[in-house]
């Protein structure tokens, strides 16, 4: 082709433009060294592998826009009369903050599609947080060697709650102040320290004047700065660790079948980088989010009904609404526990999901490297206790927008708020039962398609009058897929005598690992897979069911 | 006991295949693994018509994304900031924000989609095995490192010289406290500042929308009012922090119909006069039900009933609207008795 | 005063007053001010209170009782005024289906508008209280939109929402959307306090209160608001943001990441 002549030509005497650049960095950065081992790396094709990339894009879409942002905000809440281009709010009082957030929204061109753009971004990044990592939960992901990454995935979850919370305070309208006042509320009943954290985070009493410049530093510096700390090293493990795979012919634990970066998933990675952006602008400039004009400027008195803050923080707000008002004084000392316990509860709840991997590691005891994925199905124990953690966290964002709930399906606002209380506790469990049944009812198909075959559809008459299915055998490539699942026995209490006949005390840990581990792989937790022998006796003895 | 105890024999036998081995369905196992599937040829791949096709698309996806781009600048230029039109569905909108969002959205999208379709038909789609290797480092190496390690830390000295050690992780340990130290001016101690309001003895109810002082006569039954203590402005330096504190809401009752004995001697006439500030985070409560005398919290459904000492009925909060006790000075306006006798607002561990 | 005692000695005034208080309520003195107030001729006034009675008989009195004194199904209409009528009436809450539920909805009124003031005049005529406002009280002329936003926020929007979208009370009560309202029944609705809604009289809201409040609303919360950043999402604020951008924000992405991932079509073998 013409361009091989060319640089041929040119090669005698110089290399082309491009490799010299790059000998030159790879003099000094090393870089070959580098690009020999990614250039070609490969990832495998899976939508659900793409839900990862849907966060990091809109990340780094909410910094390219917040970083335009800052250049026309003003964190102060200097009081200043507003005289912008928005009518019903002119000659009202107001901060510094709300006055240049209307600017933007109204006198800057293009400023309302870029707040909307970060806007819609930082919703969207955190619920592809979540959607992702319940991926990563549900497939099993999550085991050796990924428990680290894992964690650097939660953490950017939970940051990028208080990230979005401090910067949807900062425009310091009524609605955001209102959260704001929720958690001044909420400090205030951590007990013994509550005020002095309070006073010091608000710089004296609340409101004050100090607190939007506090949260501005705290959002655009002190939280990305960790966040893009954590998602680098994130991508790091994520290249060093190469991609999880699903079962299937030809993939095994000690390979990863896909494509390679260079060319597809440069062009398919980075092509989604451009799809994700023009989708998030095109959303933005059809949807409004977060109108602060109507809602109008913060004042400690005022307040609107349907006072919710965004999604991310629901379940904090469906917790507070739902907990009964249990307060206990003491010693001339408050426990304000309606609001204490809640603040304890979001911790908690986060924190199982966090260690999750750590708990089922130990249960299993199993130390070796994963990275073939779990059809959810095929944990049903796991999946069941996901399904179960994602109940109770939609019950509590259903607490935490009850009043909408209520008035629009027309429900009584109590009634909603005791289905919410009642259902944080039954729903987990009903939630795990039903879907450990649905596991079990699924593996034991598999294990029927396994070993009947596929079912055809196609009715047969047999010679004698009767009718039956004709059922086709699996291909091989269904066979290895179906059963290429591990299934772990469940761990026995070792013997409690030893070698000497000395009785060894038998820890308790060692017993709830025992119990655990029952309740995980016993007989009740998964169907057994078939086996060769199985498949054989059917296959060799009477050729159809 | 530690995890490493379980016995190998129970965990899952791993299947063993080399990579892109293809094991024959054989008599021994029916289940190996087959391998790679054989690589199955793209129309594009076999019809180089269908490819131009395919080219065609993606050069027409990025000169769409270029139109758009001007398109963008266009409107940027062109569309005046607060030019409103009417879109179906959307309503009355600006139409510098819809221009641009759906220009830059498309300009962007289309690079994406371009880039995408490119990749999907145009770009080798042959599936590639990759290796992979154990993370954990071989025996050798593993040992290696102990032994640097060891080595390092013996040099150091730092087992040996016990004095050296620990008057270093003091100092590690004490040099932090000067950054703690430092943050102490954040803000005043609390002290005593969440007891008291600007409300005291004397001070007139302002009525917060007419800025006029209240008579009892102003009050109607099944009326609500909110009042600020007289002389603090909207203007005031410290108005936010002190209506934080001081905003009440003033409800008339019918006299016979107040429950609470205090609430009766606190009241003037049947007007009890309330903190509006919720008593479990602080939300402004305001939501009165003239019929039932009950009053919502909105923040969080807190439900307090005014008409007997405003106790909470539902809801989150843990204690009672503080009650301010009120009167009617000598030229017939409402005033203030004194300050709130408990702390207004969320509760908190001093409070008692 | 001097006209209110020139209207009284007028004939036909203390006749007509004097049958309807004995018929209604016996009180005698509530009864005389609304008569005393009206601006109408009181010929063309008493037969509207005569035509306003038969409704009345008709229509209300069975819950209310049949002189508005109230039942066990119905609050006494003694004093309520005009302007609670007109609003109850004009906005098809009353007649009420039934006097179960949590509270009243708004409905398709029933009565014209002629109708209503026949049973305004009535219920007026039984004991004294707020009138329907004129245009002058509830038009926008000389509003101040900005000062009816602050407004707004300190009285309505707890329970209205910070536009008048609405929103819940307990036990299945709630306020109602303020959209497409008329400022006549906004302005009542302030004035009497309908159902659980507390009232905001003159003397805590003024005229001109009401007045700014309802440009405001108007400004803010009609059909031809504008919503500058596109789709109000039913001006519900974060929830229905929230189910936005799941569904059309991540579902649209995914879909995409779905093709994006998707197999490419092979060639059929042939």
């Amino acid at each position: 082709m013409s361009t091989t002549t060319t640089s041929e030509s040119r090669s005698r005497g110089k290399a082309p433009a491009g490799e010299r650049v790059a000998d030159w960095a790879d003099g000094r950065l090393g870089i070959y060294s580098l690009a020999k081992a990614n250039m070609r790396k490969i990832f495998p094709d899976h939508w659900s592998f793409m839900l990862g990339e849907i966060c990091l894009y809109s990340f780094i879409i909410i910094i390219l826009t917040g970083v335009y942002l800052t250049l026309f905000f003003h964190p102060s809440m200097n009081e200043v009369e507003y005289h912008g281009s928005y009518v019903p709010l002119q000659g009202q009082l107001m901060s510094e903050a709300f006055a240049s957030t209307l600017d933007i929204s109204f006198d800057v061109r293009g400023g309302l599609l870029i707040r909307q753009i970060h806007h819609w971004a930082a919703i969207i990044f955190l619920a592809g947080m979540f959607v992702h990592m319940m991926r990563v939960f549900f497939t099993g992901a999550f085991r050796k060697p990924r428990e680290i990454n894992w964690l650097f995935g939660f953490l950017l979850f939970v940051l990028g709650m208080f990230t979005g919370f401090t910067g949807y305070s900062l425009p310091d309208d009524l609605l955001s102040g209102t959260g704001v006042r929720f958690t001044q509320g909420a400090i205030l009943s951590v007990p013994i320290v509550g005020t002095y954290i309070s006073f010091f985070l608000f710089g004296g009493e609340f409101p004050g004047t100090d607190f939007v410049a506090r949260f501005y530093s705290i959002h655009i510096l002190l939280l990305p700065g960790i966040m893009l700390g954590l998602v680098v090293g994130h991508l790091i493990l994520v290249f060093y660790h190469k991609h999880t795979q699903f079962a299937g012919p030809g993939k095994s634990n000690k390979n990863v079948v896909g494509m390679p970066l260079l060319p597809v998933y440069m062009a398919k990675a980075g092509g989604f980088f451009f799809l994700v952006f023009g989708l998030i602008a095109a959303l933005a400039g059809i949807a409004s989010v977060n109108p602060i004009w109507v809602l109008g400027p913060y004042r400690p008195d005022q307040v609107s009904t349907g006072a919710q803050p965004d999604w991310y923080m629901g379940f904090a707000e469906g917790l507070v609404r739902a907990m009964p008002g249990w307060e206990i004084d003491f010693w001339g000392h408050t426990l304000v526990l309606g609001v204490f316990v809640p603040l304890v509860l979001f911790g908690l709840f986060l924190g199982v999901i966090a260690l999750y991997p750590f708990i089922e590691s130990w249960i299993t005891g199993d130390k070796r490297e994963h990275h073939i994925l779990d059809r959810p199905r095929n944990a049903p124990t796991r999946t069941a206790f996901g399904v179960a953690w994602v109940t109770g966290y939609m019950i509590m964002l259903i607490g935490g927008g009850n009043d909408i709930i209520a008035t629009h399906f027309h429900l009584s606002i109590n009634a909603v708020t005791w289905f919410v209380r009642i259902g944080f506790f039954a729903g987990p469990i009903l939630a795990f039962i039903i879907t450990k049944r649905i596991c079990l009812g699924l593996q034991r198909r598999d294990r029927d398609k396994v070993l009947h075959g596929r079912e055809t559809g196609t009715i047969k008459r047999l010679p004698h009058g009767e009718f039956i299915e004709v059922h086709e055998p699996l291909s091989q490539e269904a066979l290895h897929t179906l059963t290429a699942h591990e299934q772990y026995k469940p761990a026995e209490i070792g013997p409690t005598v030893d070698e000497n006949g000395v009785e060894r005390k038998v820890k308790g840990s060692e017993k709830l690992r025992a119990k655990l581990s029952d309740a995980y792989f016993g007989e009740d937790a998964q169907i057994p897979k078939p086996t060769v022998e199985d498949y054989k006796e059917i296959t060799s003895g009477h050729g159809h069911h | 006991m530690s995890s490493q105890d379980i016995p190998e024999e129970k965990l899952p036998a791993e299947r063993a295949s080399a990579p892109g081995a293809v094991d024959v369905a054989d008599e021994k196992n029916p289940f190996a693994d087959p391998g790679l599937p054989p690589h199955e040829h793209r129309i594009q791949d076999v019809d180089e018509r269908a490819a131009k096709r395919s080219e065609r698309t993606v050069a027409l996806l990025f000169t769409v994304s270029m139109l758009a781009t001007v398109a963008f600048i266009a409107a940027f230029v062109a569309i005046p900031v607060d030019k409103a039109v009417y879109v179906w569905p959307l309503g009355h909108i600006s139409a510098l924000n819809l221009a641009l969002g759906l220009t830059l959205g498309l300009a962007l999208f289309c690079i994406g989609a371009g880039a995408v379709h490119w990749a999907r038909t145009l770009m080798s789609d042959v599936e590639i095995a990759d290796e992979r290797h154990p993370i954990e480092a071989s025996p050798e190496v593993r040992a290696k490192v102990h032994a640097d390690f060891r080595q390092g830390a013996k040099e150091s000295a730092l087992g040996r010289r016990k004095l050296i050690r620990n008057t270093m992780f003091g100092a590690l340990t004490l040099v932090p406290l000067s950054g703690v130290v430092l943050l102490r001016d954040l803000g005043p101690l609390p002290e005593e500042k969440l007891r008291h309001t600007l409300w005291k003895r004397g001070k007139l109810l302002v009525n917060m929308n007419t800025n006029e002082p209240l008579r009892p006569s102003d009050v109607a039954v099944g009326s609500l009012t909110f009042a600020k203590p007289e002389g603090l402005e909207e203007h005031d330096h410290d108005f936010q922090n002190e209506i934080a504190k001081a905003a009440l809401m003033i409800v008339r009752l019918q006299p016979g119909d107040i429950k609470d004995k205090r609430e009766l001697e606190w009241s003037h006439e049947g007007i009890v006069a309330y903190s509006k500030i919720c008593t479990h985070v602080g939300c402004p409560i305001s939501l009165y039900e003239q019929q039932t005398h009950h009053v919502l919290c909105p923040c969080h459904q807190s439900t307090f009933d005014l008409s007997d000492g405003a106790r909470v009925i539902f809801g989150p909060a843990g204690h009672a609207l503080p009650q301010l006790r009120i009167g009617v000075n000598d030229e017939g306006y409402l005033e203030a008795l004194g300050d709130f006798e408990e702390p207004v607002g969320p509760a908190f561990w001093e409070r008692g | 005063m001097k006209k209110l005692s020139a209207r009284r000695r007028h004939p036909l005034a203390a006749v007509v007053v004097l049958l309807l208080a004995l018929a209604a309520t016996g009180v005698l003195y509530t009864a005389l001010a609304p008569t005393g107030k009206a601006q109408a001729d009181e010929t063309a006034q008493s037969l509207a209170i005569d035509e306003g009675k038969k409704l009345y008989a008709v229509g209300c009195a069975s819950c209310h009782g049949t002189g508005g004194q109230g039942t066990s199904d119905g609050p006494s209409l003694v004093g309520v005024g005009a302007a609670a009528v007109d609003f109850q009436v004009g906005t098809g809450r009353m007649p009420a289906a039934t006097s179960q539920g949590a509270q009243v909805p708004r409905k398709k009124v029933i009565y014209s508008q002629a109708e209503i003031d026949q049973l305004a005049a009535y219920i007026a005529s039984l004991g004294a209280g707020p009138n329907i406002p004129t245009k002058e009280q509830y038009g926008t002329e000389g509003a101040d939109i900005a000062e009816g936003g602050e407004l707004f926020r300190t009285n309505c929007a707890q329970c209205h929402n910070f536009t008048g979208k609405g929103g819940a009370l307990t036990r299945g009560k709630y306020a109602p959307t303020l959209e497409d309202v008329d400022p006549k029944h906004i302005y009542e609705a302030m004035q009497t306090g309908p159902q659980n809604m507390p009232s905001f009289p003159d003397t805590t809201l003024s005229e001109q209160n009401k007045k700014d409040i309802i440009a405001y609303l108007e400004a803010v919360n009609s059909s031809d608001t504008e919503s500058p950043g596109g789709l109000e999402l039913g001006g519900l604020g974060p929830v229905s943001e929230g189910l936005f951008g799941w569904i059309f924000g991540l579902g649209g992405l995914i879909a995409v990441a779905v093709w994006v991932a998707a197999r490419t079509a092979k060639a059929k073998k042939s």
